[in-house]
């Protein structure tokens, strides 16, 4: 039988609600592992999430609205978050980011036309002490410096390629 | 991900893993709280609450289910020892949730961890997997009969705001960050409703570190008013940034010498909600009783431009405001604007004064500790620097960096 990919993901949701439980706490762990399984959360999935917690979907635009790292857009398979707070910027986050707007052709807030990569800020990543601080995905670099930024993309592209073979493989 | 040395060695280090809980374990309520009074600890997230009134007052809250809630939200600019603590000492810290379980009578402990550091969740799990293992969480704890106690992590999603404790909870109970009025407080109704303490990373390790070595040994550490031991974030213009570990009231003067910082024109003590302490006050002490700091250091060397730092927090602050009440959501781009102006020179003392008095609304009317502290830094710049940002002429005359 052929399945849409809309009913695969209200399934996965269902299953998700049912594992962590119908109840309002267990709202932004689903939204997470949505998120994870989909790079974010639609608006599709937005209106699923709410039917199955029995909650209106405006409830979880809200939520979704006010986190940072809860999103409604799709984003690159690298999320690159920069610190933009003091202690960084005092060993010269500016340029990590004039760089990193270099190397990847896009500015802050945008993301890649082939969708490997979003380049945003962040605040204080609590790397204050050995700032550039840059968190790719969940893994954090420190002391980033100019010359480094392109190796660290490169790092990601080799990932991705892997990653990649892996999937069709899978298939 | 290169670690610094501890400049300076933590006491944490010194501690025996699970002598403080096994000491809490054969006492009774009371005289675990008792304890913990002696200490005098106040909690280390900065607003400097006693923990053991927190920990009675839950205790004393009526309610069959209790949640021992540990705030590991650690967002305020500048601030890493919390980090530190859960990657070198996460045993301390769920032992102190453990003792905080048993102490107000709750099964169920909750670690609120920053998005930010989920590539701590695999150590974290990994700690929790063994002191399961060891008997030291789950059914019967180190043999006691009917001490169930279990601890799970909860993941944040990038909000500064949910560090402030009924934020936090909100954040919980699945809903937007958004403080909550006060009272009633979460030793009454917290989580879902049901009495709860939430306390800092670094007063659960304290607190396993107290029941280790006595009550008695902590207060006789730091100040009358602000007992015990305290970890500091450092970082900024200084040779030796990191985490150190200093008694309560040390003066900012030998802090800074400690780090080699000694040619600071200013230091942000507490954050972006800090105060910036200009350098004739560096004979103060940091303490609750005078400068009060969850331990966030930043040192400004003499070329920093200070109006670049009160532009940097003032960005932070409207970014983060969660937009509930009008003096935090609307004064802070009023502040950032008034900056701006300071920087182009632009800006007349008349003005300033009106900025101050804005900030002083912000301070006394704002709904939760983000808003009423998101002023201070401005405030103190503007208050002790004028000189400095008043009358500017152009980029060349700033001496910034």
């Amino acid at each position: 039988m052929l399945v849409t990919e809309r009913d695969r993901m209200k399934d996965q949701i269902y299953a998700l609600a049912d594992q962590l439980g119908r109840e309002r706490s267990s709202l932004i762990p689903i939204l997470q592992e949505v998120q994870k399984a989909y790079s974010h959360v639609s608006s599709f999935a937005m209106q699923v999430i709410a039917d199955a917690l029995g909650i209106h979907p405006v409830e979880v635009n809200s939520v979704v609205s006010f986190y940072s790292f809860l999103h409604t857009e799709p984003k690159g398979r690298f999320v690159l978050r920069l610190c933009r707070t003091i202690s960084c910027l005092m060993n010269h986050s500016e340029k990590v980011a004039k760089q990193l707007e270099n190397e990847l052709g896009v500015k802050f807030g945008e993301t890649t036309p082939d969708g490997k990569f979003s380049l945003e800020y962040t605040n204080c990543l609590g790397m204050c002490d050995q700032g550039p601080a840059l968190l790719i995905n969940d893994k954090i670099y420190t002391h980033v410096t100019p010359d480094k930024v392109h190796g660290l993309i490169e790092e990601c592209r080799a990932i991705f390629g892997v990653h990649a073979m892996q999937q069709k493989e899978g298939h | 991900m290169i670690e610094p040395k501890n400049k300076n060695k933590l006491t944490f280090a010194t501690i025996e893993v699970n002598a403080g809980l096994k000491k809490a374990i054969a006492l009774s309520r009371a005289d675990i709280i008792g304890e913990l009074k002696e200490s005098g600890m106040k909690g280390r997230g900065g607003a400097g609450f006693p923990t053991s009134v927190k920990w009675n007052l839950a205790a004393a809250a009526k309610g069959e289910k209790k949640y021992v809630v540990c705030n590991a939200d650690e967002g305020e600019p500048g601030t890493f020892k919390d980090r530190l603590i859960l990657t070198d000492y996460a045993d301390l810290v769920f032992e102190g949730m453990t003792i905080g379980g048993l102490a107000v009578g709750s099964d169920e402990g909750i670690v609120y961890l920053r998005a930010e550091y989920t590539y701590l969740v695999a150590h974290l799990e990994e700690v929790l997997a063994k002191r399961r293992k060891d008997g030291l969480l789950g059914k019967d704890i180190l043999g006691k009969k009917g001490f169930n106690f279990d601890i799970h992590l909860h993941m944040g999603a990038g909000a500064y705001v949910c560090g402030e404790e009924t934020a936090l909870i909100e954040s919980l109970e699945g809903h937007r960050g958004e403080p909550r009025n006060r009272p009633p407080f979460p030793v009454d109704t917290g989580f879902n409703g049901k009495p709860t303490i939430v306390n800092n990373v670094e007063t659960f390790a304290w607190a396993a570190a107290i029941y280790a070595k006595g009550g008695a040994w902590f207060n006789g550490l730091g100040t009358e008013k602000s007992t015990g031991l305290k970890l500091f974030s450092i970082s900024g213009d200084c040779e030796f940034p990191g985490v150190y570990e200093f008694p309560m009231g040390i003066t900012v003067a030998d802090l800074l010498k400690e780090v080699g910082g000694s040619e600071a024109k200013a230091v942000q003590i507490g954050g972006a909600s800090g105060h910036c302490v200009p350098a004739a006050d560096f004979n103060r002490a940091i303490a609750f009783e005078d400068i009060a700091t969850g331990g966030s250091i930043i040192v400004f060397g003499p070329d920093r431009d200070l109006l670049d730092i009160a532009e940097n927090f003032l960005e932070f602050f409207c970014e983060e405001s969660c937009g509930q009440c009008t003096p935090c959501r609307d004064g802070n781009p009023k502040l950032l604007e008034g900056v701006q102006l300071l920087k182009k020179g632009e800006c007349s003392m008349q003005y300033l004064n009106e900025l101050l008095s804005l900030a002083e609304t912000m301070q006394l009317a704002s709904k939760c500790g983000l808003g009423q502290s998101s002023p201070n830094a401005f405030v103190s710049i503007a208050t002790h620097f004028k000189a400095e940002i008043l009358g500017r002429t152009g980029k060349a005359m700033q001496g910034g960096k």
